[in-house]
């Protein structure tokens, strides 16, 4: 199950984290994030243990969202050891969003 | 409420149509023009064409057979399209809902080339407005483009912001509505301008400073339209399944929209294998 991201979790799930952390900035209106969010969801489970799977809302997470400079959504972001390894914008299938953690 | 909406009255869509009418199924085609076809002068490699025939002239016959049936084909460009339960289809015209829709809009061959188009990508520059319009509420936009495509990005854009700027590029403003008041810079843009992020367009008269750029020339594709809704896709062809479905339930895509082959025979197979899976689809529902 991917986990909700906010300003309050960022530090220690996604800074703090030792695993690598994929990060889906989304927000309900948005069409195309819809799509992009069960194969998010899915990729949780897949690598459950290898790495973690994270949800930005950008409407409530703002601070978030500027922080990592998203202006186009779905963005897709990895971090490893609290450092940015892959942004990516745009929806993407399962493989391509794995190869993005590079595990 | 149509069972299917098909956008594109090229082989592909007129070949979908015939399959879901013919099953008894209610469908509107919905097309602009022939695209690539119809610039085509003469097609010797099409099964059953004794004397070579024009692309212009096959596209009418098949709107022909199509309408002869009792088909609707609606000349109309299509500006966006909605997914909820089912699909909302706007055109300048007006709205139309489906159960189904097909995507069979042939590929557009024009590759817009501005400098800094690509590079800002995500960093400014735009190509879906109810994606990411939301991210600039309060700041000053440019919209690329001249047609109905672009006023409706630009219309999606006014709800955050009033600030707005069209840019038609040099080309010739074609769209029907056009807001009172609206801003328009007309002549060619030499250059999107930014380091990190947008910060201006340049044409060869004057540099203006924008904090985003959002590009809708000509008319929307399947590109276009696949960004808009989650479609995966395999660069520019949309990915589809065995079944001619994509990503989305109940979006088929068939044709040059695809990639493969791009000729009129596998566009034609395309369509009927599509209408075979919305029929399919259409009896479950």
């Amino acid at each position: 199950m991917a986990l909700d991201i906010t300003k309050d979790n960022f530090q220690k799930e996604v800074i703090d984290s030792e695993v690598p952390v994929l990060l889906d900035f989304w927000a309900p209106w948005c069409g195309p994030c819809r799509m992009v969010s069960p194969i998010v969801d899915e990729l949780a489970e897949e690598v459950s243990g290898q790495a973690k799977v994270g949800k930005v809302n950008v409407d409530e997470q703002q601070e978030l969202a500027a922080q990592f400079r998203v202006m186009s959504i779905p963005t897709l972001a990895v971090l490893k050891n609290g450092k940015l390894t892959a942004l990516e914008v745009g929806a993407r299938d399962k493989e391509s969003i794995k190869k993005l953690l590079d595990l | 409420m149509f069972d299917a909406i098909i956008i594109g009255k090229g082989p592909a869509g007129i070949s979908a149509s015939l399959y879901l009418k013919r099953a008894g199924f209610d469908v509107l085609v919905i097309g602009k023009d022939g695209g690539d076809l119809e610039k085509t002068q003469r097609i010797e490699n099409y099964y059953g064409l004794e004397r070579p025939l024009s692309g212009k002239e096959l596209l009418d016959r098949g709107v022909a057979q199509a309408q002869a049936l009792g088909i609707e084909v609606r000349s109309a460009e299509v500006t966006a399209i909605e997914k909820e339960a089912n699909f909302t289809v706007r055109t300048e015209q007006g709205v139309s809902e489906s159960k189904t829709l097909l995507l069979a809009t042939g590929k557009s061959r024009i590759k817009a080339d501005i400098k800094g188009l690509e590079s800002l990508r995500g960093r400014g520059v735009s190509f879906c407005a109810v994606c990411d319009g939301f991210f600039y509420r309060g700041k000053r936009l440019g919209v690329i483009g001249s047609g109905a495509y672009a006023l409706s990005e630009l219309s999606e854009l006014t709800r955050f912001t009033k600030e707005i700027t069209l840019f038609t590029n040099g080309s010739p403003l074609t769209a029907q509505t056009i807001p009172e008041g609206l801003s328009i810079v007309p002549e060619p843009i030499l250059s999107i301008d930014g380091t990190d992020t947008v910060e201006g367009v340049t044409t060869i008269e004057r540099t203006i400073p924008l904090d985003g750029v959002f590009v809708a020339m000509g008319t929307a594709g399947a590109s276009d339209f696949a960004l808009k809704l989650g479609v995966l896709t395999n660069g520019t062809d949309l990915a589809v399944d065995s079944d001619f479905m994509t990503n989305v339930a109940g979006l088929y895509a068939a044709g040059d929209a695809i990639g493969g082959f791009l000729q009129i025979a596998k566009a034609v197979s395309d369509g009927a294998l599509a209408a075979k899976s919305m029929i399919r689809r259409l009896k479950t529902l």
